[in-house]
């Protein structure tokens, strides 16, 4: 790659960051034409992608970056194969018809730039999290999907439910990243790669390693999490309460896939194992029944869709995880497909909300004529998620069932579970994209009419795109489905699906699918209320337990805070210093590092005893004070007598400093003690003395002998000497203290001097609110003047 | 405390010790002293100001406030560091420069700059908080 080749992925990459900066002003210049302008950033970057495609589609891995943290091993890279390509075009493609979109479904709204800010932000979230080759790159990326999904989620702040969900995803996905974290770290320890790239040329080391189980169940942690697999699927029905927009890319088109993306993309290095291949598969068809199951429960357009996408997202990792041939490609062509009927069909939802008021199937029906354009659209994305030509998603299912047919009696077990999903889904498509158009004609909220061409471009491009990618078979197997299942695979994968009907077993399921999808779709009521029966049984699923497990943490969070800070100073200080007492004592003495009892030093003098002296008359005149003020101040005296001694033995600078320390420590301790309402002197019990006294004790002496022993340990004094000789003639200084201080690790003291200054604000800060407080009740300081 | 004595030896006092501060963290570089013990020694001095003669009188004679006088402090350590970045070198290296002044030559440098930094940073935060301190006694 050339190094503006390079530059210019990573700007594709940073202009949607770009567009939410710019969305508001924009938006305030051009108002409600603003989206037609800001849609051109995602093509921008769509269109670079696109130009891609041919060297991606003859093999070509492209990668390219720039250093960003070289001591860890950190680069700012990405890395475009036909896996992270296809995502990449996938997630620009329908990021340029989202932005209408939100245009049109936002039009009024007084939030609508911030909106399409949000939208922007998690764009290029999501875009990063598919071009990274960093490992801790695409970590970055993909918490930052989940924060601005929660942002998204939350965008109705205003609504209890909206913030439930909000804070629900973000808990779920956000705890799911950190296992990731994790994950990543590991797989970094295990096979020394930073980066996918790197990793892929390490072949099985670490399917190999001992530490393989704990890798996989990490980045399950992940992946399952951001994908809604069984059971952390609550979340993502919850997060149908974001406005439609959000739920057509991020919950359906885009985001939710970063954890299939994730399996995806380590499937050439962790996959083909006994566990992925028993995990991924059993955990996917799950995911798949319940998804189904409960989307037949719904009236609602958006959850019914929701449900399904659980159910969709399920079938990913079933496939991803199959170990049998051509499982790959039906994986990928399934995931294409998905995010073409299911973003086009989350758009038809709102627009039928947007238009009529209401999302309630059951108060729906007839629209066609009023809404023909929409109706349209619905249809085609529909016929795609039923896997009917000529559509897509026929190639999808086709792949599907060509790989689960072929393979071992294992394989039968998912391709009857496989039928049985896309049967329902396949009833639940119809019952969204069909039924709300066709049969009498109802009353709805607002008087239903076309929606604005801003809104119902979306779903129309995107059914045409589901439409000519099956028409073109070829040519797309060629250029996306078939990189993309390589780059899956880890192996040259070819696709040979076309919409030509060719009789044989995978064209006779198909047949069978659709016969059980119509007997559902026919008695779509009686099968929802044996859905809402069945469920009502099982009584509190996941979602009630994610309540109880939220008011447990913040119980739990409460009692340890009750018993650790119960806002006593008294406690506090005693387990300090018990604590300092403790880890100074107990490791010098289970080291065996206690010191050896020390000589005196060379040109130690009577004077340097009677100064001793003073200090221990000191300590003794504080231990028999009476008055906590006197205390205070003869703690002084011992204070000096040890400035005084470091003064003797040679250290002016220490000895000049503890000096001034005292004074000032004294001046400020005594003004702190006559603020506080203490009794002038100190009434101790006798075992509390005791107590108090062997803590003091203690801490003296673990202080003593770590000292000691410091002193005792060899002197490396190479730095001393290079301090000495380079002081002057390097610093310009003669003396090393403050030589080193200001010069040769002077950007420490900055950071000294900073934390010197927070420190004193945060005091100033304490003191102003107890004075704040003092003024609040008037009454007071009146009777004080 | 407030004896006659004392209230009326400490303003010289303080004044002294404010000049000798400013010795100290002058010749810190050569000999004992420095900025830490010069904003020490001026904490000192404004605090035996401030006991003497109130609250008021300290806040009226230093003009700022002893917080603003730290961020200053703050503020100017390090701009001092970032002056190497127009020669291309690591933040925080050393520049001096020898400018002749009534004859005598004076070495300056960004190690003055910076300590003079550290020096208003301890004196502004120790001062601030001894006079809050302090001034909630009269409250």
């Amino acid at each position: 790659m050339t190094a503006s080749e390079t530059a210019l992925i990573l700007l594709a990459l940073c202009l949607p960051f770009l567009g939410a900066v710019f969305s508001p002003i924009l938006y305030r210049i051009f108002k409600s034409n603003a989206p037609w302008l800001l849609a051109l950033i995602p093509l921008f970057s769509l269109i670079q992608f696109v130009r891609l495609v041919p060297r991606v589609a003859e093999g070509a891995v492209l990668t390219g970056g720039y250093d960003w943290v070289p001591s860890l091993g950190l680069r700012f890279s990405f890395l475009l194969d036909g896996l992270s390509l296809t995502f990449a075009i996938l997630i620009t493609g329908i990021g340029t018809m989202i932005i209408l979109y939100s245009g049109g479904y936002m039009k009024g709204h007084a939030q609508q730039a911030r909106f399409v800010s949000f939208m922007f932000l998690f764009m290029g979230s999501m875009l990063g999290v598919v071009i990274s080759d960093g490992l801790l790159m695409l970590f970055v990326f993909w918490e930052l999907t989940s924060i601005t999904s929660f942002l998204l989620i939350g965008f109705d702040n205003e609504k209890e439910a909206s913030r439930r969900a909000a804070i629900q995803a973000l808990v779920v996905t956000g705890g799911g990243g950190l296992l990731l974290l994790a994950g990543v770290l590991l797989i970094q320890h295990i096979t020394g790669a930073s980066s996918l790239s790197a990793l892929f040329e390490t072949g099985n080391v670490l399917r190999d390693s001992p530490l393989y189980l704990a890798a996989f169940i990490l980045v399950l942690g992940g992946a399952f999490t951001k994908s809604a697999q069984f059971p952390f699927h609550f979340w993502l029905p919850n997060a149908m309460e974001a406005p439609t927009p959000v739920s057509a890319y991020l919950h359906s088109a885009t985001m939710v896939k970063a954890g299939v993306y994730l399996l995806m993309r380590l499937n050439p290095v962790m996959g083909d194992t006994a566990l992925w291949t028993i995990v991924l598969p059993v955990f996917g068809a799950a995911t798949l029944i319940v998804g189904t199951l409960l989307a037949i429960r719904q009236t609602d357009l958006k959850l019914m869709l929701a449900y399904t996408t659980v159910s969709s997202l399920g079938l990913m990792v079933m496939m991803t995880g199959m170990d049998i041939p051509h499982a790959a490609e039906g994986a990928v062509l399934y995931l294409i497909a998905h995010s073409l009927f299911k973003g086009g069909l989350f758009m038809v939802a709102g627009l039928i909300d947007h238009e009529t008021g209401t999302r309630d199937l059951t108060k729906l029906g007839g629209l066609a004529k009023a809404m023909p354009i929409t109706f349209a659209a619905g249809l085609a994305g529909a016929i795609s998620m039923g896997g009917l030509p000529p559509f897509v998603g026929f190639l999808a299912k086709e792949g599907i069932y060509e790989a689960l047919a072929a393979g071992s009696f294992y394989a039968t077990i998912f391709l009857v579970i496989a039928i049985l999903g896309n049967a329902l889904m396949f009833a639940v498509g119809f019952g969204v994209g069909l039924k709300p158009f066709i049969g009498a004609k109802t009353e709805t909220p607002k008087h239903a009419h076309e929606g604005p061409a801003l809104m119902w471009l979306g779903p129309i491009v995107l059914g045409a795109a589901a439409f000519l990618a099956a028409f073109f078979a070829h040519f797309f197997n060629s250029h996306f489905s078939g990189p993309m299942a390589s780059a899956v695979a880890g192996e040259e994968v070819e696709i040979h699906l076309s919409l030509i009907p060719h009789i044989g077993v995978p064209l006779a399921l198909s047949v069978l699918t659709v016969i059980i999808a119509l007997v559902v779709y026919w008695r779509l009521a009686e099968a929802r209320a044996a859905m809402a029966g069945m469920f009502a049984r099982l009584g509190p699923g996941p979602d009630a337990w994610f309540d109880s497990f939220m008011r447990g943490i913040v119980r739990l969070s409460f009692r340890v805070t009750q018993t650790v800070q119960p806002g006593r100073l008294e406690f506090y200080i005693t387990a300090t210093f018990c604590i300092i007492a403790a880890v100074l004592l107990v490791s010098l003495v289970s080291f065996g590092e206690l010191p050896q009892w020390p000589g005196l030093p060379d040109g130690f003098l009577l004077g340097h005893w009677a100064i001793i002296g003073l200090a221990v008359v000191g300590l003794l005149a504080v231990i028999n004070a009476h008055n906590r003020l006197t205390a205070i101040v003869t703690l002084g005296i011992q204070g000096f007598s040890v400035a005084v001694l470091f003064l003797l033995l040679g250290a002016p600078d220490l000895s000049f400093t503890q000096f001034m320390v005292e004074t000032l420590s004294v001046v400020i301790l005594t003004l702190v003690m006559t603020r506080l309402n203490l009794s002038p002197s100190d009434h101790r019990a006798l075992g509390q003395k005791v107590f108090d006294g062997s803590v003091a004790v203690l801490c003296g002496l673990g202080f003593a002998l770590l000292l000691m022993r410091v002193t005792q340990v060899p002197f490396n004094d190479s730095l001393t000497a290079f301090f000495n000789s380079y002081s002057k003639v390097i610093a310009h200084g003669h003396n090393v203290v403050n030589v080193i201080i200001v010069d040769f690790r002077g950007t420490d003291t900055l950071g000294e001097i900073a934390v010197v200054m927070i420190t004193g604000l945060a005091i100033l800060a304490l003191i102003r609110v107890r004075t704040g407080r003092a003024k609040a009740s008037p009454v007071a300081n009146e009777e004080k003047a | 405390m407030n004896t006659l004595i004392f209230r009326t030896a400490a303003p010289f006092l303080s004044a002294l010790m404010m000049l000798f501060s400013i010795f100290v963290l002058l010749r810190g570089h050569n000999a004992p002293g420095g900025g830490f013990i010069g904003g020490l020694i001026a904490a000192s001095a404004i605090a035996i100001f401030g006991i003497a003669s109130g609250v008021s009188a300290v806040r009226r004679a230093i003009h700022f406030h002893p917080m603003s006088i730290a961020g200053a402090g703050l503020l100017l350590s390090a701009l001092s560091g970032f002056i190497s970045i127009f020669a291309h070198v690591p933040f925080m290296t050393a520049h001096w420069i020898y400018p002749v002044i009534f004859g005598v030559e004076v070495p300056i440098s960004t190690v003055t700059t910076f300590d003079i930094g550290v020096y208003l940073v301890v004196f502004g935060s120790i001062s601030s908080i001894f006079l809050a301190l302090e001034e909630k006694d009269h409250v």
